[in-house]
């Protein structure tokens, strides 16, 4: 695992040495005049990466308070489904959003967005959201990428439910609260340390992910300009320049690996923190 | 605090478990989106010679997808060799060694953090380390980035299965006078045994997809997979990415679909299969 650091570190340091911290900073990418900077590809993983999230979290944890409280074979059965969802290969989900999303996103939901509900007209928001769509970019991106960390977000929080004592949730019911109740005072309370593991599992999962991203962001090295504009991420950017490249662009690619490893390694440490506290706990109760 | 109504409470409650169902229904929903979607564009290309024709270059007819699909075969049954002994030792030595705390320790913390790790790393590190010293791309490379994700991933769950053995189990062997090494062997990794099977299919279903680390070590070829060692090697997922981002025409869009349709058939059999395998042992215990 240190091999990694180092290699990487090796690799990049042309880059590093051209540029310093500047390249983190600096937006343009250039290969024909070899200039080269980090800003667009970190940009596009933050914000794919925040938009998976916002999608994926809610309906994680509404869909595990569902399994976890269905009838045991429907509960058992739909969650085999959800967790198949998470062994589909990630480049079948890009050829999904390549040829059914994305036009089903230029056809109809990017127009409603923009004609219909005239978002782009609005003050602040209207600067985000943009005017201009065809299928392709981050709000793409970000909608792929939330439907493959649900399952493992998910399979997660069913795990922290169950670990809740059935006594805790039997004498909430118990003085009369409804489901939904239990679920946020008591449930909430008790397993948020392991929910925020499970955010940090989802959030590494997507800043890696490389094949579905790459196929419906559109890899424009530009600063993204709006949520329907193409951008790029890091692993994409790496997937997609990596074989042409060569000298200062190839440095700079590792550079860029370099930096995705410290964000997922950082966001890794953080999940294992959090899961590790939860498990602890667990073992008490035994 | 503002006191409630009854019927507020009640109405919240039922949206929020109308929700809950919503959720579900989407997931599942869509994950069989998914799946017809992709029945529905590669049936069209399955045709006997799609499976026995190695694949070739626009323009000439009768392509198929063998040498991909052997060159996947390759690649991913290389990195199970490479990865499982000792993938299976180091499950082994956190499971029934629990005195080497601190080694343990380390051992499980990295590899959690590199079951997290980006697939494209992992690519990225097996180009430096193998494919630039070696000279060139090579299916070997590919294993052995696969192989560097299958590890984690079975190491863990070795663990877990050796943990599920009872104890009295261990204590009777090692009472009946057994050694420590051959308890382990004989008694507790035996009994143990399908779910081992279990967790190595796993990962082989986990990689069999990934395509990411084959962009950077086993790259593509049109030919068949006999130099496995010293040259590109021809296989299925950068097959499906080449044939559907880089190729204008219908008909590659066609084979991609294809072996799209072939690698999920793959994982989703491996993991359906798994799951049962898995499932009946649970009842046998």
């Amino acid at each position: 695992m240190l091999g990694f650091f180092i290699q990487l570190t090796v690799s990049s340091s042309e880059i590093w040495q051209t540029y310093g911290l500047g390249f983190l900073a600096s937006r343009d990418w250039d290969p024909v005049n070899d200039h080269y900077g980090a800003l667009p590809s970190i940009v596009g993983t933050l914000v794919t990466t925040a938009i998976s999230l916002l999608i994926a979290l809610p309906l994680a944890f509404s869909a595990a308070l569902y399994l976890v409280d269905a009838r045991p074979l429907v509960g058992e059965i739909l969650g085999h489904a959800i967790d198949l969802l998470a062994a589909i290969p990630s480049i079948i989900y890009g050829m999904w959003g390549l040829f059914v999303l994305a036009p089903l996103m230029q056809d109809y939901v990017e127009p409603f967005l923009v004609e219909t509900l005239k978002l782009n007209t609005l003050p602040v928001v209207g600067k985000y959201v943009g005017s201009d769509y065809n299928g392709f970019g981050l709000l793409t991106a970000g909608i792929i990428l939330s439907i493959m960390i649900l399952p493992y977000i998910c399979a997660i929080l069913r795990d922290v439910f169950l670990m809740t004592p059935p006594m805790l949730r039997e004498s909430a019911y118990g003085i009369g609260c409804t489901k939904w109740e239990t679920a946020k005072d008591i449930i909430l309370r008790y397993g948020i340390r392991g929910i925020l593991g499970a955010v940090f599992i989802g959030l590494g999962r997507a800043l890696g992910e490389t094949m579905a991203v790459l196929f419906v962001i559109g890899n424009i090295m530009d600063m993204p300009e709006n949520l329907l504009s193409g951008a790029t991420t890091i692993a994409s950017t790496l997937a997609n320049n990596f074989p042409e490249a060569d000298g200062l662009q190839r440095s700079a690619l590792f550079a860029l690996g370099l930096v995705l490893l410290v964000m997922s390694f950082s966001i890794q440490i953080l999940a294992q923190y959090y899961l590790h506290a939860t498990s602890a706990k667990r073992g008490e109760e035994r | 605090m503002k006191k409630k109504t009854i019927f507020f409470r009640k109405s919240t409650d039922r949206l929020v478990r109308f929700a809950s169902g919503l959720a579900v229904a989407v997931a599942v929903a869509v994950m069989f989106w998914i799946i017809i979607t992709v029945f529905r564009y590669g049936s069209s290309a399955l045709k006997p010679g799609f499976f026995l024709n190695p694949s070739k270059p626009y323009g000439i007819p009768d392509g198929g997808i063998a040498n991909a699909f052997l060159g996947t075969i390759f690649i991913t049954f290389g990195a199970a060799v490479l990865a499982t002994p000792p993938a299976l030792l180091g499950g082994i030595c956190l499971s029934e060694y629990k005195e080497f705390r601190r080694l343990n320790a380390v051992l499980r913390f990295a590899a959690n953090v590199m079951m997290g790790m980006p697939s494209v790393i992992v690519g990225l590190f097996v180009y430096t380390s193998v494919v630039v010293p070696t000279g060139n791309f090579s299916g070997f490379a590919g294993s052995i980035a696969l192989a560097i994700i299958m590890f984690p991933v079975i190491m863990r769950t070795t663990e877990d299965m050796l943990g599920m053995v009872p104890y009295a189990l261990r204590e009777s062997a090692l009472a009946l006078g057994l050694t420590r090494t051959r308890t382990t062997i004989q008694i507790v990794c035996r009994s143990a045994r399908k779910g081992l099977l279990t967790g190595i299919l796993l990962a082989l279903s986990r990689v069999s997809g990934e395509t990411a680390p084959l962009l950077f070590t086993a790259l593509f070829a049109d030919r068949w997979p006999w130099n496995y060692f010293t040259q590109p090697t021809a296989n299925l997922p950068v097959l499906i990415t080449e044939y559907s981002t880089n190729s204008p025409f219908a008909e590659m869009h066609r084979a991609g679909w294809g072996a799209a349709l072939v690698v999920t058939v793959l994982v989703l059999a491996i993991n359906v299969a798994t799951r049962i395998l898995f499932r009946e042992k649970k009842h046998g215990n």
